[in-house]
């Protein structure tokens, strides 16, 4: 009788697994689906430490633990708490008009899920968004609820990313700032006329206010810090946001103005580009079937990175007059061949910030150069050992050594000299589309 | 020529080095114990591992060209490769003939550019290990995660577990070198496995009850989180090499 009895028991608790199961899963798929328009994925600049034998910690260079189908990085378990939604963003799979699956995670859930998959080395944490249902501060305090319980009750020190809900209060995000290590809000769309076109129940302002608050933030416990050891870190990894390309109007040039903005004056640590995935027949937005503006999306990240570590001004990588990027070439090889004027470069006397400039040479070859030259008289031989694509540079730099290439410089051919004889993963693209080019409806 | 043979250790190739200097070796090559065949007209010369010369060495290094030169000779040693002993003990001999200079600055210097390559590779390699390790948690509660890597990388990967995974225990197994490094909630040590059910095909029958929900959990969520519109498989395939799909829950 005990035995029948102990066997329904554990028949029912069975059932009872297997449904709740199904039920993750299903919002997993959701709310993962959902999640996915989100380009962010670092994980770097955490360094929280493993203090009393808890679990995890960050490791300041970020790390992909595996990467999708179409090639990006999976570095945290990036999901929605919820895709109900009060809005209706044009641009966004979630908004409220939108016939869809909806789905909601309890707290308990997403902790779940993270510590399971953090114990596997699945990730390297949590990047936890939301819809915004209710109000912001409804949405704001359960976002705040899953950091607060990783981080107090399970002594989780891995990473963990928030959402910022524009329009929350004050100590709903201060809170967020002292559990999170990174916090950010997605401006999405980079004008504010495209913002009242698509998403007229938003304002630009009021989206940009979080991230005030947050830099503010960050430099008063900085500065208490100095004083006071105890102090605790408020988002250590800093801030980042989100503009999607190519959903409305706007030009390079503005794109990066933005960015240029953010950087300079909200110490944003990225701006992360997202070529729009059509989700929508709206009118107001490119068809469905469109081609996502993957070229248009590259170009602008190398002019990103051109402005954190080359020290580009944004002026020179694009200007009014010029508002789009040239898709064929990459921006560092196109301010190049709109100042030839500045080249040659000599690899054996010039400076570290002009040879960060020659097309080619990256951020660690420049630095091997200017130790390696200090030993002798560098030929192209020897940078090409170093890593350095010889096949651009070597027109706009001279060595010890003549260099015959530099005949090219004066040449008004010199854009196709380069192109022939370099390879671009876009070449397909561009073979079959080339005449399309000049049509500034494509692509844009 | 005279063979000096050593225990494949860093320690004892360090101390074939110092004997070079200490017995005014001239026409000499270091080899390590397994590759004697080739030498068989030659002299040999047994190097005993000695700690304290080999301490010696590694000070010298530190002294002049920091710590972070040890990590590369590390790294370098971990590559595996027949090249490995010349091109360690040649940039030793550089440096110590160029005493004021920090010599693994100078990339036009083959066998400095030799040594970045390496290190590049062999860091590229325990890189991926650090995210690459799928752990499966057993009925005895080890997370437990095999492995094939490139290079001998297992030993440079204990620091990145043990501070990351202090309240599990673990065990990391290469497969290829057939030992792994074991954290029992208090030290990491090495092992080698006795009982090979871990390795079979049938592993599930060890798995705790949990394990294969979380994995179909985190297949679910590898596939959601893809967007199809922007398949890339070449940019795929150049983060994740195929030989590296077995191990991989997500790819299996």
């Amino acid at each position: 009788m005990a035995n029948i009895f102990f066997l329904f028991l554990y028949e029912n608790n069975l059932i009872y697994c297997k449904v709740n199961y199904d039920r993750i899963k299903e919002k997993l798929e959701i709310l993962a689906d959902a999640a996915k328009y989100d380009v962010s994925c670092s994980s770097s600049g955490g360094n929280r430490k493993n203090k009393d034998k808890g679990l995890g910690n960050s490791s300041a260079s970020g790390i992909c633990h595996t990467y999708t189908e179409d090639g990006r990085c999976v570095s945290l378990l990036k999901i929605l708490l919820t895709n109900f939604c009060i809005y209706d963003c044009a641009y966004c799979v979630t908004r409220k008009s939108n016939d869809i699956k909806r789905a909601a995670f309890t707290v308990e859930e997403v902790v779940d899920l993270t510590i399971n998959f953090y114990r596997r080395n699945y990730i390297e944490g949590l990047f936890l968004s939301s819809g915004i249902f209710k109000d912001a501060d409804y949405t704001m305090e359960r976002l705040v609820r899953v950091a607060k319980k990783l981080r107090l009750e399970h002594n989780f020190n891995g990473y963990i990313h928030l959402k910022t809900i524009p329009g929350a209060s004050d100590e709903l995000m201060r809170e967020a700032g002292l559990y999170a290590d990174r916090l950010s809000v997605n401006l999405e769309i980079p004008t504010e006329s495209g913002l009242k076109l698509l998403a007229p129940d938003k304002n630009h302002q009021q989206m940009i206010e979080p991230m005030g608050f947050v830099k503010n933030e960050i430099v008063v416990y900085k500065e208490e810090k100095k004083k006071f050891k105890s102090t605790p870190k408020f988002a250590p990894a800093g801030q980042s946001t989100q503009l999607i390309v190519g959903a409305t109007k706007e030009t390079d040039f503005q794109i990066i103005k933005v960015a240029d903005h953010f950087y300079t004056n909200f110490n944003l640590k990225r701006v992360y580009y997202s070529g729009y995935v059509p989700v929508s027949n709206d009118f107001r937005l490119p068809a469905l079937g469109t081609e996502v503006p993957m070229v248009r999306e590259n170009r602008l990240y190398q002019a990103d990175w051109l402005m954190r570590f080359y020290g580009f001004k944004a002026d020179e990588i694009v200007d009014r007059n010029q508002p789009f990027l040239d898709l064929e070439v990459d921006p560092k090889l196109g301010w190049a061949l709109r100042n030839i004027h500045q080249f040659p470069v000599n690899i054996q006397y010039d400076s570290l910030e002009m040879i960060l400039r020659v097309p080619g040479i990256g951020v660690k070859s420049a630095y091997k150069i200017v130790q390696a030259r200090r030993f002798q008289k560098l030929t192209l031989e020897h940078i090409k050992k170093m890593g350095v694509a010889t096949n651009r540079a070597k027109y706009f730099i001279s060595v010890s050594h003549s260099n015959q290439h530099l005949q090219y410089l004066d040449s008004l051919h010199l854009k196709k000299v380069i192109l022939n004889e370099t390879k671009s993963k876009f070449e397909k693209q561009f073979s079959a589309q080339l005449s399309l080019l000049n049509d500034s409806s494509f692509i844009r | 020529m005279i063979a000096l043979l050593y225990d494949n250790s860093f320690e004892g190739l360090l101390t074939a080095i110092f004997e070079i200097y200490e017995y005014k070796y001239t026409d000499v090559k270091i080899l390590g114990n397994q590759n004697t065949q080739n030498d068989l007209f030659g002299e040999n010369s047994l190097v005993i591992t000695n700690t304290e010369k080999a301490d010696r060495v590694m000070a010298r290094i530190e002294k002049q060209m920091g710590a972070n030169a040890i990590r590369q000779f590390l790294y370098a040693f971990a590559s595996e490769n027949e090249e490995r002993e010349v091109i360690i003990s040649q940039i030793i001999f550089y440096a110590i003939a160029n005493p004021s200079d920090n010599i693994l600055n100078d990339y036009s210097n083959p066998f400095v550019l030799q040594l970045s390559k390496w290190v590049k590779s062999v860091g590229r390699e325990k890189h991926r290990m650090e995210a690459f390790v799928r752990f499966e948690l057993l009925k005895d509660a080890i997370y437990f995660a095999t492995i094939r890597p490139d290079f001998d990388v297992l030993p440079l990967l204990v620091k990145h577990f043990k501070e990351r995974y202090q309240d599990q225990k673990w065990l990391i197994y290469d497969e290829k070198r057939q030992y792994g490094i074991f954290y029992d909630l208090k030290e990491v040590a090495v092992v080698t496995l006795p009982d090979k059910k871990m390795l079979s095909k049938n592993k599930e029958t060890i798995w705790h009850e949990a394990e294969v929900k979380y994995q179909n959990l985190w297949i679910e969520y590898f596939d959601h989180t893809n967007i199809k519109e922007r398949k890339n498989t070449k940019l795929h395939l150049q983060h994740v090499p195929k030989r590296y799909w077995r191990y991989l829950t997500e790819k299996r």
